[in-house]
């Protein structure tokens, strides 16, 4: 699905990753963790096409990203459900809207996508909250609805940015349901955390890869997690 | 830009209307420019016409008329008004030629001398009008003919101050048209400020828009949609309000001068009606060419 060769990714001051190769097969279950500051974030970027590597290839269903041009950026990203650390949404518009958002942009007939976007709500816990503005929402809500946003295209790879940063256990343990469930149904999923009792929780569920970036590398995490 | 690119980017499109937040004060600020910059650009129009017009009816209608002058001793005036006569009915390329009667000399000099002034005791010259005809007569030939056979006249075809004024009339329709041009660049500069504050504004919509999948042909149409709509209705209304200002203007008049007569003329009343389009235009290649640039900005 994403292969990632050699890659490295410099800012105007110095090289944050360094000869990173990785490759996301389909149904593959990865997290991606590390100390803050260690650019799990910036690899996040990377293989979602929102950074250019500066140095190797990022492969994305078989096409080097560095040769899409805007609008087949566009495409790629209907392909790719994206939870951000920030969740940003579009605060005027209702949160049934803002989940229904990629739909609306991709020009899906949202009418016929009705039934679809109540389920997901549904699945997500947010059907009381349809008609509640972006700002109105929790901590925990908004992540779910990202994830909501992030799926609703049913997207072959979902990745996700610290999903659990900001929300308590319970929910925690909430959305990684959510994301096991995801990955039973076939998607790549990609999740970058530093909580490492996230990841021991999600191990006795599903088979998951543990991607630990450590001075500029990436390494496969050991059992000791 | 395709022929296809320019429709998608004009259709209606409720749902991606409402992706971009409602923008109330700056809405305004478009439409009253707009609204302005058309009132301004009927008048420079009009303007331009009715000197067009002006400058026009000056060349042809002084270069049709000409006047033959002759000052003579007294005795002679009579038989130097005949022969001269004689020779401008020979002359090829004058259609009409005339001796104005005393009576008529009196009118043309009232407004000097005043309506009571004897003329028949002062040394009042003879004029003779000479309607010109097609083509035009050779007015060197006919002064050499003149000065050989009526030794007192004086032909005055009128250049001398025909000239300066069809030359004041051309600059002046100039002016005009250099005004609606700048009037038309105002426009767009104006219409890119706006579009440029109203992109910035929604940096964060545009981010979130990408994020998701839109496409730069989606977001720039909501954008692009709005901006020429307005300048639409905005200058519609200055048209409409300008019309109604040329319409209120005296009508052209002999006392008046070249200062009235500024409207517009028959089919010149459906010009302006292309302002408003003109108006959308501009500001459509403005939207477009902003949101494209801010565009490229963000990954």
């Amino acid at each position: 699905m994403i292969e990632l060769e050699n890659v490295g990714y410099s800012y105007g001051g110095g090289e944050l990753l360094d000869d990173i190769s990785v490759e996301l097969s389909p149904g593959s279950f990865h997290f991606l963790t590390g100390p803050s500051g260690s650019g799990k974030t910036t690899l996040l970027k990377l293989c979602y096409g929102a950074l250019l590597a500066t140095s190797g290839q990022v492969r994305a269903f078989g096409e080097d990203m560095r040769r899409l041009d805007r609008d087949q950026m566009a495409l790629f990203r209907r392909r790719i459900g994206v939870v951000h650390q920030d969740c940003r949404f579009l605060d005027h518009l209702p949160l049934a809207e803002n989940i229904a958002l990629p739909l609306t942009v991709s020009g899906h007939d949202l009418e016929g996508e009705q039934e679809n976007l109540r389920e997901l709500m549904a699945w997500v816990g947010l059907s009381k909250r349809a008609e509640a503005l972006p700002p109105e929402l929790s901590g925990g809500e908004r992540q779910r609805a990202a994830l909501a946003r992030a799926v609703i295209m049913s997207p072959d790879v979902v990745v996700a940015d610290e999903p659990t940063g900001n929300v308590d256990w319970e929910m925690s343990q909430r959305l990684l349901q959510l994301l096991v469930e995801l990955n039973r149904m076939g998607k790549t999923v990609l999740i970058a955390t530093h909580d490492l009792s996230l990841i021991r929780a999600a191990k006795s569920q599903v088979q998951a890869r543990v991607l630990r970036i450590s001075n500029k590398r990436l390494q496969l995490a050991g059992a000791d997690l | 830009m395709s022929k296809g690119t320019i429709r998608a980017l004009l259709m209606a499109d409720k749902q991606a209307d409402r992706v971009v937040p409602p923008s109330g004060f700056t809405a305004q600020l478009t439409l009253f420019v707009s609204g302005a910059m058309a009132f301004l650009a009927v008048f420079a129009l009009a303007l331009s016409l009715a000197s067009g017009r002006l400058a026009d009816r000056w060349a042809s209608e002084l270069a049709q008329a000409a006047t033959l002058r002759i000052n003579a001793p007294a005795d002679q005036v009579a038989a130097q008004t005949q022969a001269a006569l004689s020779i401008l009915k020979q002359t090829p390329g004058v259609a009409e030629a005339r001796a104005l009667s005393r009576e008529e000399q009196a009118a043309l000099l009232a407004p000097w001398l005043g309506p009571d002034v004897p003329l028949d005791t002062l040394p009042v010259p003879q004029l003779i009008e000479i309607v010109g005809g097609e083509p035009a007569y050779d007015a060197q030939g006919l002064r050499l003919r003149l000065v050989a056979e009526v030794p007192g006249a004086v032909l005055d075809d009128h250049r001398r101050w025909r000239e300066p004024l069809v030359d004041a009339a051309n600059s002046l329709r100039r002016l005009a048209l250099v005004s609606i041009l700048l009037i038309g660049g105002a426009t767009a500069a104006m219409i890119t400020l706006a579009a440029n504050a109203a992109l910035a504004a929604n940096a964060q919509v545009i981010e979130v828009l990408r994020l998701v999948g839109a496409r730069d042909r989606y977001i720039a149409g909501a954008f692009v949609r709005r901006f020429t709509l307005r300048a639409l209705i905005g200058s519609a209304v200055g048209v409409v309000l300008g019309m109604g200002g040329v319409l209120l203007l005296p009508e052209a008049s002999d006392e008046g001068g070249f200062l009235t007569g500024l409207g517009f003329r028959g089919a010149g009343w459906l010009l302006p009606l292309l302002i408003p389009v003109l108006g959308a235009v501009v500001a459509f290649a403005a939207t477009w060419n902003a949101a494209r640039r801010r565009l490229k900005e963000l990954a």
